[in-house]
């Protein structure tokens, strides 16, 4: 019986797959290294910048700003207070700005991608149809796949890192921005169109207010999952939190690997608090 | 030279439309081609004009076809055939460039939902129109504020929509609609989410403004009553057809088929009959032929207890009792000056239905309908009740 289906022989779709990622890694090196080196070279200065930022003060600062943008209430901002400072407590400040640059890099990209994708989405139904079947596909691909090809282009360290996140964490922005436009009132859309708006008044002045608050909401998951992302790129050389807990791995140390994974904990619970009230903040 | 005209103006949604004109040819139905060719009807060869200054109302049911009509105006939705002109040019043939540009400088529209901006202030929203036509911000946040000084919500500039009442919030959909001076207003069922109150202010606040604007407006609405008190004329549609287009008058006493007639049955007729529709041919005896002995007997013949008295030129004198001319003639008294009396509640032709109700409950006799002093009819209790009823014979001819 097996016969039948031994009909056709294995195709070789890893091979492909391989020929292929070496085509592109050849083809487009001349793209690819410049970024490596100076997008490299930037988020070094970058974390080396908040590094060079008593810690002292960026507590502070996290701790003020959270109090402001919570509608003057002390919970956020007493959770970073204790939060940073344990983290601090615990030698892992120079892992966590690493990380947190990651991510805020990673986050950064994936919304200046994701947005216009997700208008380009909701404004026509052939785009829709053809982006929907890749976001599936981009967000169940399990995570670890995109070290590979990212180590490929871009070598080890932080550029990878930002690169495999940008695939796995782009899709929740694209997805709400579809859906934040398409759910903005039909006689909104009507009554700008009465007056005479064109397409990009209508889009500036009506749908991307309107669907602000959905945006966000997807930012929100974005900038969650870049951060578990920039984790798991901790395999492929990014620095940061996610490092210690691999080497604790490595090295079956429960106690470090906790502390670190608590840090992570942490820094997800500050930054998903802080862009939440951004967003009720400002409905 | 008509502000807008509609010739055959049809929209069919959905695919196989040119079967589905077929068979509108053919003479089917809605349904029916619905259910053949799965294509649906909105608007089915509507043909009209609207002339500048004039309120138009079109009226019909849920799913008759009116909000899509509208939208046919300003081409919101396409027109799958015939032609919209504003001001002689083709709507239909034009590109977005120039629809814009009509949009912007003449048509605006009025929304069932308010369709205000919610991130947006009062303000903000009234200055809309303006805003997208980039007129610089001084300019436009003027006429914006005298739009909104003309509905009356001068004082709430800087409040965001949802801190508006319903009425104040459709009030701002009207500034924001007349901030851009429009020639032609779009109202689509712009009263029909307000309470049955305010939407009495609001239509008479409309028809207020409108004595002072003069824009030419087209009004869609479910309410018939809604139609009858602020149109000029009134568009009956069924099936995404017109079915008749005439004055309030026209469509409540002579409607023109069954359908007309099924839908004006149920409306409070006191509000659009005034006394000429209701008055009847006076039974009269004249002050310089007659005495009380000709009176009492034309009363006799007519079976009244009171007859009106006018002079040779028809101009009301008075009015004598029976009771009273019986005395007079056994006094051997031979003219009326006497018995006459002069206390007539009278009413000209105009008035309304709602005005005669409560003076005819208080007289005793007939109320004499008088015009230029000249009695041209007399309301009786009956014919009020008839008229009400929807039963008794209305004239219109008269009028």
């Amino acid at each position: 019986m097996d016969k039948v289906l031994d009909f056709i022989p294995s195709i070789p779709l890893a091979e492909m797959t391989e020929d292929f990622t070496d085509w592109l890694t050849s083809t487009f090196s001349f793209l690819f290294d410049p970024i490596k080196e100076h997008f490299g070279t930037f988020m070094e200065t970058t974390s080396e910048f908040l590094l060079n930022i008593p810690a002292l003060i960026i507590i502070v600062l996290v701790a003020v700003g959270a109090f402001l943008i919570s509608g003057k209430k002390f919970g956020l901002a007493v959770f970073s207070i204790v939060g940073l400072w344990f983290i601090y407590n615990q030698g892992l400040w120079e892992q966590l700005m690493e990380t947190f640059t990651l991510v805020l890099l990673a986050s950064i990209l994936s919304v200046i991608i994701g947005v216009p994708f997700g208008i380009l989405m909701s404004k026509s139904r052939t785009a829709e149809a053809i982006i929907t079947p890749i976001l599936d596909f981009m967000q169940t691909m399990p995570a670890f796949v995109y070290l590979i090809p990212a180590v490929a282009f871009f070598g080890i360290g932080m550029v990878p890192g930002v690169f495999a996140s940008l695939i796995f964490a782009t899709p929740p922005t694209v997805r709400f921005t579809n859906l934040g436009i398409r759910q903005v009132s039909k006689e909104l859309v009507e009554a700008s169109e009465a007056f005479g708006s064109t397409g990009s008044q209508k889009l500036f002045k009506v749908e991307l207010p309107m669907a602000k608050a959905t945006i966000m909401a997807g930012i929100n998951q974005t900038v969650m999952l870049s951060l578990s992302m920039v984790v798991i790129a901790s395999m492929i050389g990014a620095p940061g939190l996610g490092r210690e807990v691999l080497s604790s791995l490595q090295r079956a140390q429960v106690g470090t690997g906790f502390v670190a994974g608590v840090g992570i904990v942490i820094l997800a619970i500050v930054i998903d608090r802080y862009t939440q009230n951004v967003n009720a903040k400002k409905e | 030279m008509p502000v807008i005209e509609a010739k055959n103006l049809s929209k069919v949604f959905g695919k196989n439309k040119k079967q589905a004109f077929k068979l509108l040819d053919q003479g089917l139905t809605k349904d029916e081609i619905l259910e053949k060719t799965g294509a649906t009807v909105g608007v089915n060869r509507a043909t009209f004009s609207v002339e500048a200054g004039e309120i138009f109302v079109i009226m019909g049911l849920s799913g008759s076809g009116k909000s899509t009509l509208v939208r046919l105006i300003n081409r919101l939705i396409e027109p799958s055939e015939g032609n919209i002109y504003i001001d002689g040019e083709d709507l239909s043939a034009m590109d977005k460039q120039e629809l814009r540009k009509i949009r912007r400088e003449k048509l605006s529209m009025v929304f069932q939902r308010f369709a205000l901006f919610p991130h947006r202030t009062i303000l903000e929203n009234a200055e809309f129109g303006l805003e997208i036509q980039n007129v610089p911000k001084e300019e436009r946040e003027k006429k914006a504020k005298e739009a909104l000084e003309m509905v009356g919500l001068g004082g709430y500039l800087h409040q965001k929509p949802n801190q508006l009442s319903g009425g104040m919030q459709q009030r701002v959909g009207l500034a924001r609609a007349l901030a851009n001076d429009p020639e032609v207003l779009l109202m689509d069922e712009a009263f029909s989410a307000l309470d049955p109150l305010i939407r009495k202010d609001m239509q008479d606040e409309l028809i207020d403004l409108q004595a002072s604007m003069k824009k030419t407006i087209v009004f869609i609405t479910h309410d018939l009553d809604e139609a009858l008190r602020i149109g000029d004329r009134i568009a009956l549609m069924k099936d995404g057809a017109i079915v008749q287009i005439g004055s309030p008058e026209e469509i409540l006493v002579n409607p023109a088929n069954d359908y007309v007639e099924k839908f004006v049955e149920d409306v409070d007729r006191s509000k659009v009959l005034s006394a000429h529709h209701i008055m009847k041919r006076p039974e009269t005896v004249n002050i310089e032929k007659h005495g009380p002995r000709v009176a009492l007997e034309r009363m006799r013949e007519e079976g009244l207890s009171s007859m009106f008295v006018v002079d040779s030129k028809r101009n009301l004198k008075g009015y004598i009792t029976a009771d009273d001319a019986s005395d007079a003639r056994q006094k051997g008294i031979t003219n009326f000056q006497d018995i006459l009396q002069n206390d007539i509640p009278k009413v000209d032709k105009e008035t309304p239905m709602t005005e005669i109700f409560d003076m005819i409950y208080d007289s005793p006799i007939p109320l004499a309908v008088v015009e230029n002093g000249k009695l041209v009819g007399i309301i009786v209790r009956g014919a009020v009740i008839a008229a009400l009823a929807g039963e008794g014979e209305v004239n219109v001819d008269n009028g």
